[in-house]
């Protein structure tokens, strides 16, 4: 178990906010942070690994890592930190990134292969790819077979077919090494597929924690599709007005009314849902 | 031309190097571990520590000599101390000379790798803290390998900076042959008794020795920046 209650103020990005976030987490629990830049995510994990300071308590397994009295450096901390630019030692190769954090060559030998970095493993970082990099740091982080793994943003660089790849291998990875393992991600499907739990922050404060299902899912009632996009423009066609909204990577037009036309803004985040149909689902 | 040539004395070169290679060693001791505190501090002393450290560039080599001097003169504190302690003479020695080079060319030491380690990613740094390793490893293991050019740089250019000092080791070492007459010295002294051949031998071979050296680290840094994207 993690017990956490933590209290940091921080430098937010329009006024000086508190951090105040107090949870416990059961082991092996896969936990996804989600919340807007500046509302605290990458702060907290920072404390949770001892690189930044803050007053309150972690506990860790009956271990102190925090308390008034005193605070664990994160050198005896075990935890691995997914940095969201890799972080990885530039003058080691692949293989020699893993062994500088414990001299074990089976378990190396075994995380590249998970990872299908075999075949790279005496390059240097500054040779691979952004794809290739991030699954160095991921490799890198489980070698000191760690209680609690990470990840701040570990896939956002990423392209989608990369991001999908990874978020396999994170899986298994979080099953074999049976870590405890807070993700921060902005990704709703990234989380459904990984998380068993979201807490959501906003402004330093814990707004929502819960199941994916709970936290993600919006329809409501009778609802049947609902999306949250962004409005980039509402155009004037013959009698009727259009707004096209960007949902997710995809842009589509909907018809609506004049008085629609007036209350809305480009700009603005809309939700958009139907509740007259049934959907079809086909492959695409 | 010929018989000039031969007749050349090596001395003050020699005791250039000398004086530079002792220096730089001596510098690189004292400035990797100031370097690695001013780059990771946040603390208020830091400007007061790095304009002191920058001091030598701006003043007059003879302010800094007369100051050392003065510090190293057999009846000042400092002067006595050594004498009487450790039987050493600052003033007009070797000794003296590698003590005065030290100060005059400490920021040269200091500020490429400071500017080194503060251009190192902070998250490599603490990559490696959060797998175990202590600063002092990861000073070793991970910062300095990832400055090469930096630290090939503060290294060859306090060395250049030692051998081409003139006014300080004037000043503080006088020019005593086979003990403080360097070669800046010696060009100095040739050109006073109007010895134009030697004079142009002596320059002509400290411009070749230090275009070779500089266009040694730049050579090297470009290799670097191919090999590692540094």
């Amino acid at each position: 178990m993690i017990h956490l209650s933590i209290q940091k103020k921080l430098q937010g990005a329009e006024e000086n906010m508190r951090l105040e976030a107090a949870f416990s987490v059961k082991e092996g629990e896969f936990i996804a942070l989600r919340g807007k830049s500046g509302s605290g995510k990458t702060t907290l994990l920072r404390i949770l690994a001892g690189l930044e300071d803050a007053q309150g308590k972690i506990i860790v397994e009956n271990e102190t890592w925090l308390s008034k009295v005193a605070t664990l450096p994160p050198q005896k901390r075990r935890i691995g930190f997914v940095f969201q630019d890799y972080a990885l030692f530039e003058n080691m190769t692949i293989e020699q990134n893993l062994l500088f954090v414990q001299k074990d060559k089976t378990l190396a030998a075994h995380l590249l292969e998970l990872t299908e970095l075999t075949a790279l493993k005496n390059r240097y970082p500054n040779a691979l790819s952004g794809g290739q990099k991030q699954r160095v740091s991921i490799a890198r982080a489980l070698m000191k077979r760690p209680k609690i793994l990470l990840l701040d943003e570990p896939l956002s660089a990423l392209d989608p077919q990369m991001r999908n790849k990874l978020q396999n291998e994170l899986l298994t990875l979080h099953k074999e090494f049976g870590t405890t393992t807070i993700m921060v991600s902005h990704d709703p499907s990234e989380i459904y597929k990984l998380a068993s739990r979201v807490i959501e922050l906003e402004n330093g404060k814990i707004i929502h924690d819960g199941t994916p299902k709970e936290v993600l899912l919006k329809t409501q009632g009778s609802q049947k599709f609902s999306f949250e996009g962004e409005l980039l423009e509402i155009k004037k066609v013959d009698v009727i007005y259009v707004a096209i909204v960007a949902i997710g990577q995809q842009l589509v037009e909907v018809v609506i009314s004049t008085n629609e036309a007036k209350t809305l803004k480009t700009g603005e985040v809309v939700r958009l849902s139907t509740k007259a149909f049934s959907p079809t689902i086909s492959h695409s | 031309m010929i018989e000039a040539l031969q007749n050349i004395e090596f001395t003050p070169f020699l005791i250039s190097f000398k004086l530079a290679t002792i220096t730089a060693f001596v510098l690189f001791c004292v400035a990797l571990p100031l370097a690695w505190y001013l780059s990771q501090t946040r603390s208020k002393v830091k400007p007061f520590i790095e304009a002191i450290t920058a001091l030598p560039i701006v003043l007059p080599p003879s302010v800094l000599g007369f100051y050392i001097l003065w510090a190293f003169a057999p009846d000042s504190a400092l002067g006595a101390f050594f004498e009487d302690a450790f039987g050493v003479k600052l003033a007009f020695s070797f000794t003296g000379l590698v003590v005065a080079s030290c100060f005059y060319s400490l920021p040269f030491m200091v500020q490429p790798l400071q500017s080194g380690f503060e251009s190192l990613n902070k998250n490599m740094l603490e990559a490696s803290y959060v797998a175990g390793k202590s600063k002092f490893i990861t000073l070793f293991k991970v910062a300095l390998p990832n400055i090469k050019p930096s630290l090939l740089t503060a290294i060859i250019v306090t060395f250049a900076h030692t051998v081409g000092e003139f006014g300080v080791v004037l000043m503080v070492g006088g020019s005593i042959p086979g003990e403080t007459k360097v070669a800046s010295v010696a060009i100095y002294d040739m050109v006073e008794m109007m010895d134009y051949t030697s004079a142009h031998i002596y320059s002509a071979i400290m411009v070749l020795i230090s275009f070779v050296v500089l266009l040694g680290v730049y050579i090297f840094n470009a290799k670097q920046v191919r090999r590692f994207g540094l």
